[in-house]
């Protein structure tokens, strides 16, 4: 028991963490968008510019992926033809955007919202449904769990 | 277990391995200990993988080998028995032009049946719960087992389109997704589960799946011509009976594709109209586009002319696959408990009796619970567990067992001290009922838990899942 009072006190002492869910836009259909609409548990975090300005270059990016155009016919005309095996050396064209969201979320993360004790979540790793922002609020210091 | 089970969830969640496994101090890495896991080994659907996790396919695949030795038997009859005579007799080209058919089926038929259909994963604890919260926002506060049907309405291109809300995967389906019973996933773009390749096809097989059925066609239609060909040439040179007679195999060729023509290129046929009206069959056969709905009623996915249908189906983007099947479980928390644990933590309320009978030590320390209650379907659960987590990295997994104890001596408590709880309650919980969002997230757990252990237990589920959005007192 002596034990469970140590714990509440790390417990106490460990950054508080809570999430925020900025869910799907389906106004446009089934393309990947999410909501621009600012989460007003974010008010006091983050300026409302900013964080709608990272969710449209978030969503132009997905755009860019999802795009059916010239280029894309073209990549799947020789997949088809090659019997889809081209894509043991080469990365689709959604694959390699999605890379470059990679890169631009962990540099969203390092240059704008970790400052700020935010962290978002790269959607992917949520299925494409959410973009998860942790927000954490030290509440002590930390003890280093 | 009595202490276990409620004395000490925060514990439980820290030091889990020490009540499952040996005794771990805290700081050795639980990775050190059990082996990394890949994801489709704690896959919550009832799919099978083969090949570490390369190959996806549906519980049931025998008519896929059905489908497999047809295929197989009556080419491979062909090429042996009608080929050699028909090259010399007609051109070479013959069987070069069925080769490379017989490649592009099979080619076509495995990577459909191989590949994942568009499975949307489930959503995490945390997320079910903030869905939950958002959901009893909306609906004000719900009383009774079976809250009211939870559908989201979204204006696409000028229709107006209902979206579900999946029970079992706790999401909102996207437009055009459906939930498969029978691999018990959310499929994008579901079209429908096929017996015959041993899968279902959705949005990332789909054009593989209107290849192997188009190319099958050629394939059948050109044996079927061909062996009646072969027959018809041998019986100007030997009579009729002869003719059947030096080639037996033919009968049987004929037999096969007689009564796969008509199927096949029906199939074909049928897929060619979805696939240039952008449809799916399953909003076909559901007729949500057709006109007989109203005047007004008209398919907000098509892009406008055929051609622009047929080339987005088929040569458009490849989307990647949701389910990172091979990625290692983010695990620092350990094996998840024997499935007879999991089960009878929300399967069965008896063991709220013993629950009860611990929940004074529970009193005793209220503060714990303010810090569980502050921060419900959050990481508050898991928050201990994954304290253990770097900061910033993922969340508690779905496979975190650790949360299913943690939780276990949370709900009792709720239940019993409700009131008492509510003092303590956060206002951001205040008008989430007591006892939901916790069992929000264990349910979360549970669920892939029992997913990955027991599949058969999936109704339980489902049921407990729609219990757990109620107070467990009434239960």
């Amino acid at each position: 028991m002596a034990e469970a009072h140590n714990l509440q006190d790390l417990q106490h002492q460990a950054a508080l963490a809570s999430k925020v869910y900025v869910q799907r836009d389906y106004n446009s259909g089934t393309i990947c968008r999410f909501q621009t609409k600012f989460p007003s548990e974010l008010e006091s975090r983050v300026d409302r510019q900013q964080f709608e300005e990272t969710m449209q270059t978030l969503n132009n990016l997905y755009a860019e992926a999802e795009k059916i155009g010239g280029k894309s016919y073209l990549e799947g005309c020789l997949a088809c033809m090659t019997a889809y095996t081209i894509f043991l050396c080469m990365e689709t064209h959604y694959e390699k955007v999605l890379k470059k969201i990679a890169r631009f979320i962990k540099e969203q993360n390092e240059k704008i919202y970790a400052p700020l004790g935010l962290l978002l979540t790269d959607p992917i790793e949520r299925g494409l449904r959410v973009v998860e922002i942790t927000i954490f609020e030290d509440r002590s210091i930390s003890s280093g769990r | 277990m009595l202490q276990l089970g409620v004395a000490e969830p925060m514990r439980e969640c820290e030091y889990s391995q020490i009540s499952t496994r040996s005794s771990t101090p805290m700081e050795t890495p639980y990775k050190k200990r059990t082996p990394k896991k890949r994801k489709w080994q704690a896959f919550p659907g009832r799919n099978k993988f083969y090949c570490n996790g390369r190959i996806m396919m549906a519980r049931q695949t025998g008519v896929f080998y059905l489908t497999l030795v047809l295929i197989l038997i009556t080419s491979g009859l062909f090429f042996t028995f009608d080929c050699p005579f028909l090259s010399v007799q007609l051109t070479p080209a013959i069987p070069v032009i069925g080769g490379v058919l017989f490649v592009f089926v099979l080619g076509t038929l495995f990577r459909t049946s191989f590949s994942d259909p568009g499975v949307l994963p489930r959503a995490t604890p945390d997320e079910a719960a903030d869905l939950e919260r958002q959901i009893d926002v909306a609906n004000g506060s719900s009383s009774g087992y079976r809250p009211p049907p939870r559908t989201k309405e979204v204006v696409i291109n000028g229709q107006t389109v209902k979206l579900k809300y999946c029970f079992t995967c706790k999401i909102f389906r996207p437009p055009r997704a459906s939930h498969c019973s029978l691999c018990d996933n959310c499929v994008e773009r579901f079209d429908h589960h096929c017996p015959w390749v041993g899968n279902c096809v959705g949005k990332r097989n789909y054009r593989f799946f209107y290849m192997f059925i188009l190319s099958l066609s050629f394939l059948t239609i050109f044996i079927f011509a061909f062996v009646i060909t072969h027959v018809i040439l041998r019986s100007h040179r030997q009579g009729f009976l002869n003719a059947l007679k030096d080639t037996p195999a033919s009968v049987l060729e004929v037999v096969v594709c007689f009564f796969s023509v008509w199927s096949i290129v029906g199939l074909s046929g049928f897929h060619t109209y979805l696939i240039s009206s952008n449809q799916t069959t399953n909003e076909d056969i559901k007729g949500s586009w057709s006109s007989k709905r109203g005047k007004d009623n008209y398919n907000p996915y098509s892009h406008g002319n055929i051609f622009t249908n047929c080339c987005a189906a088929l040569c458009g983007p490849l989307p990647p696959s949701l389910i990172d099947r091979r990625g290692f479980v983010q695990s620092d928390t350990p094996q998840p408990t024997p499935p007879t644990n999991g089960i009878t933590m929300y399967g069965s309320t008896q063991s709220q009796s013993h629950m009860a009978a611990a929940t004074p030590l529970m009193q005793s320390e209220p503060v714990i619970l303010t810090d569980e209650a502050s921060l419900p379907g959050r990481t508050s659960l898991g928050g201990p567990c994954s304290g253990a987590l770097p900061l910033g990295g993922q969340p508690t997994p779905p496979t975190s067992t650790p949360n299913l104890s943690c939780d276990n001596g949370m709900l009792p408590t709720r239940n019993d001290h409700s009131e008492a709880h509510h003092h303590f309650l956060t206002p951001e919980e205040a008008p989430s009922p007591p006892g939901m969002l916790p069992c929000g997230s264990p349910l979360g757990h549970s669920h892939t838990i029992q997913g990955f252990y027991n599949p058969a237990s999936q109704d339980s589920l489902h049921e407990d899942s729609v219990r757990g959005l109620v107070k467990l007192s009434s239960v």
